[in-house]
């Protein structure tokens, strides 16, 4: 299959960072509400009501489509959140929502049948029957894949199953499959599943103990650094473990994913979109990135040879970048 | 009120093809377990080695009238993996769903749905039921006010719940045994067989952590949900699930039922589970909405 064009979507934690987004090229934005219905219920982030409708006019404007990711899992007891979500996104007019929940899908497709479904990677369907089954049962157009597949292997689901895919092209490197994972409630208490927030900002300490800085979540030991030295965000799948006597990155190193040096690999295999991460990024960043993949993106186009790639060292994790899964042998 | 039902989860972990045989002939002849969960979980590499097993010791818990549950794998991303899950579907025995993808596979034939599927709410579980559940296993991080909610309004629908042996925290694409050894997944050796109960992965100030399994992180605490099965048979969880370690899982499930039964208060049992969890602290902290490590 081949396509003709791959999209950008880009963060928007912000209603200044929609703008920003949208002056630097971005053909989507993706947003959240205010409120533990998105994965990245961060103090300070996100859109009411109002901010999302200015932002949708503001996007549509300049032909730019705009998705809201409702994407965590409820709590029980307490749905009406997240179907209040669903009603606000739809009454703003948006292009599409990015859900995760079964139930919430099931509310969606009863309620707002006409209102664009993306699977959120939160869903974690990483097979082409997981794909189906989200399409079969709540018309999904479009699923976000798990960042743990090789090139290859989203080529191959792409070609199994027809459905769009958008990748992750730059952001973070997440080892577990998503959507799933509890080493941060397992430290916290707090569910980035049903909250929205792993590693939690609230529950994070740094101590500086005899030259060394220690990171903590949840009051547990994360890593340790050399004053001066970076310390990166204690996030529990990028700290440092001991086994067999040897401290070392037992999950993955502090790195950040950057898949600009494969892009004609990526729309080789038919993806539709890519991925920018960081709604939690300040309006630099968004600017910057989304600016380096506008270049990249529109060099593609016109087959130049040699993409723009940029320098966004600066930009990624611990200022260090990998191609993540994409490259077999991350494994 | 129905009897509770006592299950022996799927084992996690790589034990040979002569320990597993060893270990599910004597919960066949001796536990007092209503549903044996068998099947590969973590990894799809482990199989064949103790596929020379599974029909005998299939056999001998039918024959103990223990009811027999395949549980699936919970990440499946390669084309040989979905055509296993495939096979399985055709096959005679009831499966254990952990993959979405198994559910699609099923097309609509009851089966269970396991922890590693989102079910934290009413309206995921209700359409884990339309399409085919007829028992769900709740996750692992879900309180006792959503396990309350979830429960308390589930019909006939059977929910099940672990209240004993470690929790698994995620599954990931990379190995980290492997990692932890310098191997890469694809030339693993499987190398977590080495392990019967998991490779400790302790903070750099040494405090124990994580349990490394494979793909899959585990608490290195054990969780013991014993004084709150009373609550949880109120909140109308029908089946309760002890994992198992590389421990004895005949005594223990022998104290749990002898909990469940009323024959024995939790606190009568406490001491002598505890001789049988050694120095591996217990955890209940989940259920309680307290960080997962912690004991409530």
């Amino acid at each position: 299959m081949s396509i003709r064009y791959l999209e950008l979507v880009c963060p928007a934690g912000t209603p200044s960072a929609l703008r920003t987004a949208v002056e630097a090229g971005a053909d989507t934005v993706y947003c959240g509400f205010r409120d533990c219905t998105n994965a990245r219920n961060y103090p300070g982030l996100n859109f009411d009501f109002d901010e999302l409708c200015a932002g949708v006019t503001y996007a549509h404007a300049r032909d730019c489509k705009v998705l809201v990711a409702i994407n965590t899992f409820p709590r029980a007891g307490d749905e009406s959140p997240w179907h209040r979500a669903v009603d606000h996104a739809a009454a703003a007019g948006v292009d599409a929502v990015i859900l995760a929940d079964l139930g919430v899908l099931d509310y969606a497709t009863r309620c707002h049948p006409n209102l664009r479904r993306h699977l959120s990677v939160q869903a974690s369907a990483a097979n082409a029957p997981s794909i189906q089954f989200y399409r079969d049962h709540f018309d999904v157009r479009r699923v976000v894949l798990p960042r743990v597949l090789s090139v290859e292997a989203v080529a191959e689901l792409i070609a199994e199953t027809g459905i769009e895919t958008e990748v992750f092209a730059f952001g973070s490197v997440g080892p577990m499959s998503e959507g799933r994972c509890y080493l941060s409630s397992y430290l916290t208490g707090l569910s980035p599943t049903s909250e929205g927030a792993c590693a939690p900002a609230s529950h994070v300490a740094y101590e500086e103990i005899d030259g060394r800085v220690l990171s903590r979540l949840g009051g547990v030991t994360l890593n340790c650094f050399a004053r001066g030295e970076p310390a990166a965000y204690p996030t529990p799948c990028k700290g440092r473990y001991v086994t067999h006597g040897q401290a070392s990155y037992l999950f993955e190193e502090p790195v950040g994913l950057n898949a600009i040096e494969i892009l004609p690999q990526l729309k080789g295999a038919g993806v539709t979109a890519l991925k920018i991460e960081g709604r939690q990024r300040s309006r630099a960043y968004v600017a910057e990135v989304v600016t380096t993949f506008r270049r990249a993106l529109d060099a593609l186009e016109r087959c130049d040879e040699g993409t723009p790639t940029g320098q966004l060292h600066g930009n990624t994790e611990g200022g260090k970048e990998t191609c993540g899964a994409y490259q077999k042998g991350w494994r | 009120m129905k009897r509770a039902r006592l299950t022996l989860g799927p084992l996690l972990f790589h034990w040979s093809a002569a320990k597993r045989r060893d270990f599910y002939l004597r919960i066949a002849d001796e536990a007092p377990v209503d549903t044996v969960y068998v099947g590969e979980v973590v990894c799809a590499k482990r199989e064949p080695m103790v596929a020379s097993v599974q029909q005998e010791i299939i056999a001998r818990l039918r024959a103990a009238d223990k009811e027999v549950v395949l549980s699936t794998l919970a990440l499946v991303t390669t084309l040989r993996e979905v055509e296993r899950i495939r096979e399985l579907v055709n096959g005679d025995l009831l499966l254990e769903a952990n993959d979405v993808a198994c559910i699609q596979l099923l097309e609509g034939k009851a089966h269970v749905v396991g922890p590693y599927i989102n079910a934290f709410n009413e309206g995921a579980r209700d359409v884990l039921v339309r399409k085919g559940a007829i028992r769900i296993v709740l996750p692992i991080e879900m309180n006792k006010t959503g396990l309350q909610v979830v429960a308390g309004t589930a019909g006939d629908t059977e929910l099940e719940y672990q209240v004993f042996g470690r929790q698994a925290l995620s599954v990931a694409m990379r190995c980290y045994h492997a990692r932890a050894h310098r191997l890469t997944k694809d030339h693993c050796q499987i190398i977590c067989g080495i392990d019967p109960d998991g490779l400790a992965a302790d903070t750099i100030d040494g405090i124990a952590l994580f349990t490394i399994n494979g793909t899959q992180t585990l608490t290195h605490g054990n969780a013991v949900l014993l004084s709150e099965l009373a609550m949880l048979r109120e909140f109308g969880v029908t089946h309760f699930r002890l994992s198992p370690q590389d421990l004895d899982m005949v005594a223990v499930a022998t104290h749990y039922r002898a909990v469940l039964d009323g024959e024995q208060a939790a606190d009568e049992v406490t001491a002598a589970l505890r001789t049988l969890t050694g120095t591996t602290p217990w955890i209940n902290g989940f259920l309680h909405g307290q960080p997962g490590r912690q004991w409530v």
